[in-house]
């Protein structure tokens, strides 16, 4: 066992370096980066899943989140729309908390019966008619200024690090909110619900394009690191290159990459660590207990339903600080690539294949998974190749076959997904 | 006048929509209940199931069209369905056999069954990718419109038109029968009562003399005919894609559990529900008020609730409302 866990991370990096020697170095470093973020991702959903026996099925929504966050903080802001729609959008928030606050306080107050009913849609309905009447208005108006550049808010253009700890911080409230709510039910019924939230997150990502842009995306957001060009005009770096025997400008993406993975690792190490103390803990031994027998764990006086909502919140943080992470790796925000098939069900497999239950096991599958997720087609493409080559280049099967190979990758995690637990349900490095 | 106009400016683009729509959610959450009454797990990869039936119908549409087979006026996927629904019966049939049947004689957590579902959706979700393309594929022939808004307007001589899509007709008529038959099976025949049996209390049933492994059979050529079926109604009246599909999978849900997992007149409830408040909150009712209010009342605005970008959000909080108050369903499911 002892040999067997090392051996493993071992065989993963071989794989990345593999790559680096017979692709380039250049795409190992992407897929190094991506398999670390989605390390971090799968250690959250770990801490979810593995530790306390959550159904949480809406990453693809906190990582959405962490990606509105990095614009939110680093995007220059755009001075006009908040001029011209700015105060309009406080009015309509303070109308719409006001709306809320007063519903609820009705629904408190009024006691159950048609009248409670009636009421509280009364405010509701007013509530809405005045929101709209404020927020319509100054989203047509924020939309309008420059749509092909802004048409949005912008940020606060703050530094980007700060948006890992504010992604991490919001996912965080938005978990509170589901959590609050939705943590009482069982497992499957957790599932749906979550995965149907997390649907509601992406839309109004995609859609509200005052705050995001929308499907017509953000580009260009700053950089925790130097820039390609930067590097190439500076004598420093290129006589440093030359020194290595490489050329200034492969030099100088690899470093950027190499510094993203510098970032990433370190982010990585720390929660890894906080995670192994926590689950070591009396902290950890109280999840677990409560994760096998919620029945007994109650008994003895734990909190079952506190303990979940801490734990569905800090394990949603991740996914969101995850989510921020990627998206100033990008350096811009895509909502059109919120997919849960890419994020909630990967991770998903991710955990599985590593061990439900085990920290390393969250990073190994996280890295592995990754790895394979990008690299299916490029293997798949060979072997297509291979198999395929007696046929001839015209040959439409042949074709049909080389066409197919891009759509390999979701068959392929399936597969994997399916004989995972059906032969090894505990994963390849299991909880101890 | 005014009231009959709106009246048929809301049937021609809410309820007539609606009810095609509420049919197809139907068809798709009898798929779901059916197997969360027999198996006990919300059944992820029922999304897919419906695009690989499809898949199948449209392969053999081509087929026929290119043999010069049809049934015109009506489309030639309805000869089409019994291939594909003979296909997907046999895909289903192999996936228990090879997947679910290892967990169920471990006696698995519903869990495991939920989490090999997914790796059965994302294999159906690639293995549709695989063979058709991700791309749209439209292969509805045949007349398009029993009663154009052209043909409306001239036959009544009023000012709105009412168009009657061939494909919400045939989605209408089909579905009845559908569930006729399949109300019939549960209800009257002694296979159909053993499988509720089953359902209900499986020890009981099993010493009874019902045999699990036939009722889980049936199970999935049920699943497998209500999902083709319904997938291909709905590839019909729209077009398909297998993307849009694995998104049909969470209105499926909502009418599934709006109605009560478990309960097949729930699942039919649910779908009418979930398909009419989708489609009338994402409505813009302009028209509608302009007919029926005074003037001086007729809204300025869209009169839309919700602009359609959020056409499927509509249906996750109507699920996720039901999950938080009423977890069993409007109907109530018969058992926990």
């Amino acid at each position: 066992m002892k040999i067997r866990d090392p051996a493993m991370f071992i065989f993963a990096a071989a794989l990345i370096a593999a790559v680096g020697f017979v692709q380039s170095w250049n795409v190992a470093l992407s897929i190094l980066n991506m398999c670390l973020v989605s390390a971090i991702v799968a250690l959250g959903v770990n801490l979810q899943w593995g530790y306390a026996g959550l159904f949480n099925f809406g990453i693809v929504g906190f990582v959405a989140i962490g990606g509105v966050a990095t614009v939110l903080v680093s995007a220059p802001p755009v001075q006009d729309a908040w001029q011209v729609g700015g105060g309009r959008l406080a009015v309509a928030a303070a109308i719409g908390l006001a709306t809320l606050a007063l519903a609820s306080a009705a629904f408190l107050k009024i006691r159950p019966g048609r009248k409670r009913m009636l009421s509280v849609a009364a405010i509701l309905a007013v509530g809405l008619f005045a929101y709209r009447s404020f927020f319509d208005p100054a989203v047509e108006a924020i939309e309008s200024i420059e749509p092909a550049r802004f048409g949005y808010l912008g940020g606060f253009g703050l530094p980007v690090l700060l948006a890992w700890p504010l992604g991490a911080l919001l996912a965080a409230g938005a978990a509170y909110l589901i959590g609050k709510v939705a943590l009482g039910l069982r497992t499957d019924y957790l599932a749906i619900a979550t995965l149907s939230i997390a649907e509601i997150i992406i839309a109004i990502v995609k859609n509200e394009e005052w705050l995001t842009r929308g499907v017509k995306n953000v580009i260009g957001l700053p950089r925790p690191v130097p820039y390609e060009i930067d590097l190439q005009n500076s004598e420093k770096f290129v006589s440093a290159a030359q020194s290595v025997g490489i050329d200034a400008v492969s030099a100088s993406s690899l470093f950027v990459k190499l510094a993203y993975s510098g970032l990433f690792a370190a982010v990585l190490a720390i929660l890894y660590c906080m995670s192994q103390l926590a689950i070591n803990a009396p902290w950890g031994r109280m999840m677990r207990a409560i994760r096998d027998n919620e029945v007994a764990a109650a008994a003895i006086g734990k909190d079952v339903s506190g303990r979940h909502l801490q734990v569905f919140v800090v394990g949603s943080a991740i996914c969101g600080l995850a989510g921020a992470m990627m998206t100033t790796l990008e350096g811009q925000l895509t909502p059109g690539q919120y997919n849960p098939l890419r994020f909630t069900f990967l991770a998903w497999v991710m955990v599985i294949v590593g061990g439900a239950g085990s920290n390393r096991g969250a990073i190994l599958g996280g890295i592995l998974v990754w790895f394979f997720w990008i690299e299916v087609e490029h293997i798949g493409a060979i072997i297509a190749d291979n198999l395929t080559f007696w046929l001839g280049d015209e040959s439409p099967l042949r074709q049909h076959v080389m066409d197919s190979v891009a759509y390999m990758r979701l068959p392929t995690m399936g597969l994997i997904l399916l004989l995972m637990l059906r032969f090894y349900p505990r994963g390849l490095i299991p909880e101890k | 006048m005014d009231f009959l106009h709106a009246l048929i400016v809301f049937c021609n683009f809410v309820a007539v929509p609606a009810l095609a729509y509420g049919s197809q959610l139907a068809l798709g959450a009898l798929g779901v209940t059916i197997v969360f009454g027999i198996l006990r797990f919300s059944n992820f990869a029922h999304g897919d199931t419906m695009a690989f039936g499809t898949m199948v119908a449209i392969l053999a549409t081509w087929w026929l069209q290119s043999q010069g087979i049809g049934i015109h006026p009506l489309p030639t996927a309805l000869l089409a369905l019994p291939i594909a629904i003979a296909a997907t019966a046999a895909l289903l049939l192999a996936t228990d056999r090879l997947v679910y049947r290892f967990f169920r004689s471990k006696r698995s957590p519903p869990v495991i069954f939920v989490a090999a579902s997914i790796g059965v959706m994302m294999l159906f979700h690639g293995l549709v990718r695989l063979i058709i393309g991700p791309w749209n594929q439209r292969f509805s022939d045949g007349e398009r419109f029993i009663v154009s808004a052209r043909e409306f307007k001239t036959a009544t001589g009023l000012n709105e038109g009412l168009a009657i899509k061939t494909s919400q007709a045939i989605t209408a008529v089909v579905a009845v029968a559908i569930v006729a038959v399949l109300f019939w099976f549960l209800n009257r025949t002694k296979t159909g009562k053993s499988m509720r049996a089953y359902s209900d209390n499986p020890d009981l049933a099993l010493l009874s003399g019902i045999k699990p492994e036939r009722v889980v059979a049936i199970c999935w050529v049920l699943t497998a005919a209500l999902a083709t079926v319904a997938g291909v109604l709905y590839g019909l009246d729209k077009s398909f894609k297998p993307f849009t599909y694995f998104q049909l999978l969470l209105p499926i849900f909502a009418a599934a559990i709006v109605g009560g997992l478990g309960n097949p007149v729930g699942a039919i409830a649910g779908g009418f529900l979930v398909a009419f408040s989708e489609i009338s909150v994402t409505y813009a009712f302009k028209k509608v008020l302009g007919y029926v209010l005074p003037e001086y009342l007729a809204p300025d605005g869209l009169a839309q609730l919700l602009s359609t970008d959020y056409k499927l959000a509509v249906s996750f909080t109507i699920l996720v409302i039901t999950l938080l108050i009423r977890p069993t369903g409007l109907l109530g499911a018969p058992r926990q």
